[in-house]
């Protein structure tokens, strides 16, 4: 069952992403990305990866969509009609769409219990889990007592990139508000 | 019947390969940086589906220990995901900034004009 309902979303996930290509309108490309997140967060509850579908539904969907939002209003929220010609990017990525589905043609079918990723380290992480009562979410068990530099190195990302927001956009407000051309000294 | 097993069982690697490159698509046709920033973050959805679509095993429960189930999904393609979804909003808020620099430095988002004005000078 699960199997057929995953497909499903799939297949809006696919049309939504199609949606997307069309739409001229930054506005309506920002509210199908939103879209498009809450999609995937449905996907990932079916592929029992709750914790992922929080953080996607929360992130993706919500904060994602926050900021992009903050740029629309801080610039146009129209996209001209492109004059280029589409032949070249479709070549490219049909190109390497068929290299990918040829890569991914030798991989193990959907759901199957016996494949390599479940054999090799799993087990062991799931009876650690099971035997010395850490944490019962197993995700949780694995990011904060086995992989807690992982989360410090993340930290470090996301602190990196928040000065990089902050210098920006403190150059901006150093020089006034944006679209005072008039009153800016040259 | 072999055939339609085939495809079912690839349908989820096939659908991450289609948004994938979808994302593809449009960070290289589209001129308009926000849409090439929604293209880029398509694309590294699609990444998170490739992850976690493997760690599944059917008929199997979320990755949390309770006696009343025995089979889990794999909880590390999870734990990896995770980092990625966050490291993801970190570069897409830097990458706005940046557009929005890019605004107030040229009056426009539209790759061609950027391109254009930096003829002239």
């Amino acid at each position: 069952m699960e199997i057929y309902i995953n497909a499903v979303l799939l297949t809006l996930l696919a049309v939504t992403s199609c949606a997307i290509i069309r739409q001229r309108s930054l506005f309506g490309v920002v509210m199908l990305a939103g879209t498009y997140s809450f999609l995937m967060a449905s996907v990932f509850v079916v592929l029992d990866a709750v914790d992922v579908a929080m953080t996607e539904a929360a992130v993706g969907a919500g904060v994602s969509t926050v900021i992009f939002l903050i740029a629309l209003h801080l610039t146009k929220s129209r996209e001209y009609p492109k004059p280029r010609s589409a032949v070249v990017p479709l070549f490219i990525t049909l190109i390497t769409g068929f290299a990918l589905i040829w890569g991914t043609s030798t991989l193990p079918p959907f759901g199957v219990a016996d494949a390599p990723i479940h054999e090799h380290t799993t087990p062991h992480y799931l009876d650690a889990a099971r035997e010395k009562q850490i944490a019962a979410n197993v995700v949780t068990a694995v990011l904060a007592d086995y992989r807690s530099f992982d989360t410090l190195g993340e930290t470090l990302v996301v602190f990196t990139a928040g000065i990089g927001i902050m210098m920006l956009l403190r150059v901006r407000r150093r020089r006034g508000p944006a679209g005072g051309n008039e009153g800016e000294p040259s | 019947m072999s055939v339609f097993a085939e495809l079912i069982g690839h349908y989820n690697y096939f659908i991450t390969i289609f948004l994938m490159m979808a994302g593809l698509y449009i960070v290289i046709a589209r001129g308009n940086m926000i849409k090439k920033l929604v293209g880029l973050s398509l694309f590294q959805t699609s990444v998170y589906l490739l992850y976690v679509t493997p760690g599944k095993i059917a008929g199997g429960t979320v990755p949390i220990i309770d006696p009343a189930y025995s089979i889990y999904s794999n909880p590390l393609p999870h734990v990896l995901i995770l980092t990625a979804i966050v490291v993801g909003i970190a570069t897409l808020a830097l990458g706005l900034a940046l557009v929005v620099r890019i605004h107030e430095a040229y009056g426009t988002i539209e790759e061609d004009e950027i391109f254009a004005r930096d003829g002239e000078i």
